[in-house]
């Protein structure tokens, strides 16, 4: 056992990282927010381009051909940049829906467990689908997160089997989801630590106060023990060890989004701050593929087996 | 990330759950609380079962008694010993999981020779005499002071909180051997040493825990003698040494307890089904989440191993996060069990229901959460020392 990350899966971390941070910067993000929240088709392109969609396909079949593990660690330096988009639903069709592994077609998913879709408007495809159902949009709390409401999926016809297509990918959509989670976790921590540190009252740095440090210290540790939860389901793709990294994630996530908005006071309740869109988009998230109240019944169905 | 065990890694626990197998069946119940001589005979006799099979300072290095083998091993061992209900390190606690390792890594040949070889056997039981009445949270504000007179220090002072003092042989003891002043700062003239529990001078006063167990001691020392060769590190530099200590108080110290939380969590679902509470399904998703919380825990040990073992063995910062996680789990654990238990969650006679007592000693003992939370924003995160 050598759970530490082999030098291949750093490089690939840092590599992730640089791109999205030449490609999808803190203005990039601002102005999507400004535009309104519509897809970046060229930037999806590139994204298909540098193997994002296509990670885990066979190279055969003109994939990467990495696993699970390396998937994990992409999406987590996309949910630190809050890139937008249906990223899992796109990276779980590929192989499926031509175009998509390439970064030239955008694929949604019945994930909401609902009539909501994300991102219908933008996409070309909804996994399971065999064409766009309609729907009504709907005005979502996270700016980068449009939503439509669709007949009701649970009735006849393409919704339903789109639903029953998202249903058969939930262990892996949960799982590349919570991963978006822990890299928005990561980076609120950042963000509160830094601006503990630059912002001074009462003569001193906040950071210095047992408060905002006692707040600060409770993040790290959420992050910290969600990522470790995060990287092991990612090995063992044990869907009991899935459940439990979404459902730490999912806390890790919103939790501390809202104590990061805590450590920045009133800056933290502007729109000019990042914080309010890595908390909403960490509310869509937890409303993703598996929310924390099924993964805790699924643990508990878990604990009941091993217990017997 | 490999997750999966080494042809070698599965082979030791193969041979670990046989031994364990034939071997636990044989003991006998672990005397109660209220006779601590008698938990130390058994515990220190389920540590020499341990040390004939070859299975005592198992990570320890070989010139210090161990066995050499990986921190991974370490870690098999402890998750087969908790998961197959195999006694607690017990009075065993504080000799093989921080002082031993502390000499292992710091003491001089001849001190390794003489101390830890009775550890691994189970001959000699350790206690830790760092807090004092007025040094709790901080530590470094110790007076308990010892003067050089030839080849002794003469140590006069107390400490409190001494888990085990009773029937303890040692004690790791932080003395000032330089007393503070203006050119001396207070972390400065500390100095770690081994001192025997019965020379003169030592008088234990057993304290009541809220457990009604007499688990931990006041410990006065009148003009107490300790040889100048049972200092561990130099004179005046204890401070780093007990850093050490502490990293692997934190650090490893808590790790085999996961596992058995595990246990006790798997007993309470038995429980809540048969008593019909597992249909309540608040307090089913809430038992759900904390099997996935332990399951992260027992993750985050691994990771934290895999990162000492390529760091040289002593645990880091890090251990300061796993005790906030894990303290905290502790306790939500044992609230879940009464809300399984109800009102039977009173009867004093279960053993659970002490350990729900003892539980609420994580989040103090050892440091407590709010000093680990200043731990975990100055030293990991790189916030300001406040004032
Ligand atoms: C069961 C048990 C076993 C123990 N065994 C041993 C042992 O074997 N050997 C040994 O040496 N010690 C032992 N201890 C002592 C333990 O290490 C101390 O209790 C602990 O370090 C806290 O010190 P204190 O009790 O003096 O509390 P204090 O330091 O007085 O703290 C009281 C409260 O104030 C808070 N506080 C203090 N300073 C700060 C600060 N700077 N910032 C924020 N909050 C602060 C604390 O978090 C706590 O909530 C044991 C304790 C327990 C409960």
């Amino acid at each position: 056992m050598d759970f530490r990350l082999t030098e291949e899966q750093r490089d690939l971390r840092a590599g992730v990282r640089e791109l999205l941070a030449g490609r999808y910067g803190r203005e990039a993000l601002r102005a999507s927010v400004d535009s309104g929240g519509a897809l970046d088709r060229e930037l999806w392109r590139q994204l298909g381009e540098a193997g994002f969609f296509a990670l885990r396909l066979p190279e055969a079949d003109g994939g990467v051909g990495l696993g699970l593990p390396e998937a994990v660690l992409v999406f987590e330096e996309a949910g630190r940049a809050l890139l937008p988009g249906p990223l899992v639903a796109t990276h779980l069709a590929a192989g499926a829906v031509p175009g998509a592994a390439a970064g030239t077609a955008v694929v949604t998913a019945f994930d909401l467990g609902g009539p909501l879709v994300a991102h219908l408007a933008d996409a070309d495809a909804v996994l399971g689908a065999a064409s766009l159902p309609p729907g009504e949009p709907v005005r979502c709390a996270d700016p980068l997160t449009p939503l439509h409401r669709v007949a009701a999926p649970e009735g006849a016809g393409d919704a339903a089997a789109a639903a029953a297509a998202a249903a058969a990918y939930r262990d892996e959509g949960a799982l590349l989801t919570a991963a978006l989670q822990v890299g928005s976790a990561l980076r609120t921590v950042e963000l509160a630590v830094r601006y503990a540190g630059e912002r001074e009252q009462f003569g001193q740095p906040i950071g210095a106060f047992q408060a905002v440090k006692h707040l600060c210290a409770q993040m790290l540790v959420r992050a910290e023990v969600a990522r470790t939860a995060l990287y092991a389901a990612a090995v063992t793709a044990d869907p009991a060890e899935v459940a439990g990294a979404k459902m730490l994630a999912d806390g890790a996530a919103v939790r501390n989004a809202r104590d990061c908005l805590q450590v920045y006071g009133g800056m933290g309740f502007t729109w000019e701050a990042d914080v309010h869109l890595h908390l909403k988009r960490a509310w869509v998230r937890a409303e993703q593929w598996r929310t924390a109240g099924e993964a805790e019944e699924l643990l508990a169905a878990e604990l009941a087996a091993v217990a017997e | 990330m490999d997750l999966t065990p080494t042809a070698e890694e599965q082979d030791f626990r193969a041979r670990l759950r046989e031994w364990l197998g034939k071997t636990l069946p044989e003991l006998p119940a672990r005397p109660s609380p209220d006779d601590w001589p008698g938990r130390r005979a058994y515990d220190t006799g389920w540590q020499r079962r341990l040390y004939d099979a070859g299975y005592a300072g198992l990570h320890w290095p070989v010139d210090a008694g161990g066995r050499g083998a990986t921190p991974t091993q370490h870690l098999i061992f402890l998750e087969e010993t908790e998961r197959a209900g195999a006694p607690y390190v017990g009075a065993n606690f504080v000799g093989l999981l921080h002082a031993g390792p502390t000499i292992a890594a710091e003491g001089t040949a001849a001190q390794r020779a003489r101390w830890l070889p009775p550890v691994l056997r189970g001959d000699e039981v350790w206690c830790q005499g760092f807090s004092e009445p007025g040094a709790g949270s901080d530590l470094a504000a110790l007076r308990t002071r010892a003067v050089r007179d030839g080849d002794d220090y003469v140590i006069t002072g107390s400490k409190i909180w001494t888990s085990h003092a009773e029937v303890a042989d040692w004690c790791e003891l932080l003395v000032r051997t330089d007393p503070v002043s203006e050119s001396v700062p207070k972390h400065r003239g500390i100095s770690w040493l081994a001192m025997p529990m019965d020379v003169p001078g030592v008088t234990v006063r057993p304290l009541r825990t809220l457990a009604g167990s007499t688990e931990f001691a006041e410990v006065f020392l009148d003009e107490v003698r300790v040889p100048v060769a049972n200092r561990v590190g130099a004179e005046n530099d204890g401070w780093r040494v007990t850093m050490v200590t502490l990293s692997f108080e934190r650090g490893t110290a808590f790790v085999g307890e996961v596992v058995a939380c595990r246990r006790t969590l798997g007993a309470l679902a038995r429980t809540a089904r048969a008593n019909g509470r597992w249909d309540d399904p608040v307090l089913r998703r809430r038992l759900g989440r904390l099997y996935g919380e332990f399951g992260a825990l027992w993750r985050l040990t691994q990771w934290n191993v895999s990162e000492s073992q390529a760091s040289g063995g002593v645990p880091g910062v890090g251990g300061s996060v796993f005790k906030l996680a894990y303290s905290h789990a502790r306790q939500e654990l044992y609230d879940a069990a009464a809300e399984v238990l109800g009102a039977d969650s009173l009867a004093l006679d279960e053993e659970w229901v002490l350990d729900r007592l003892s539980s609420l000693s994580y989040t103090i003992a050892a440091g407590t959460s709010q000093i680990q939370q200043n731990i975990v924003a100055e030293r990991i995160l790189g916030l300001p020392k406040g004032r």
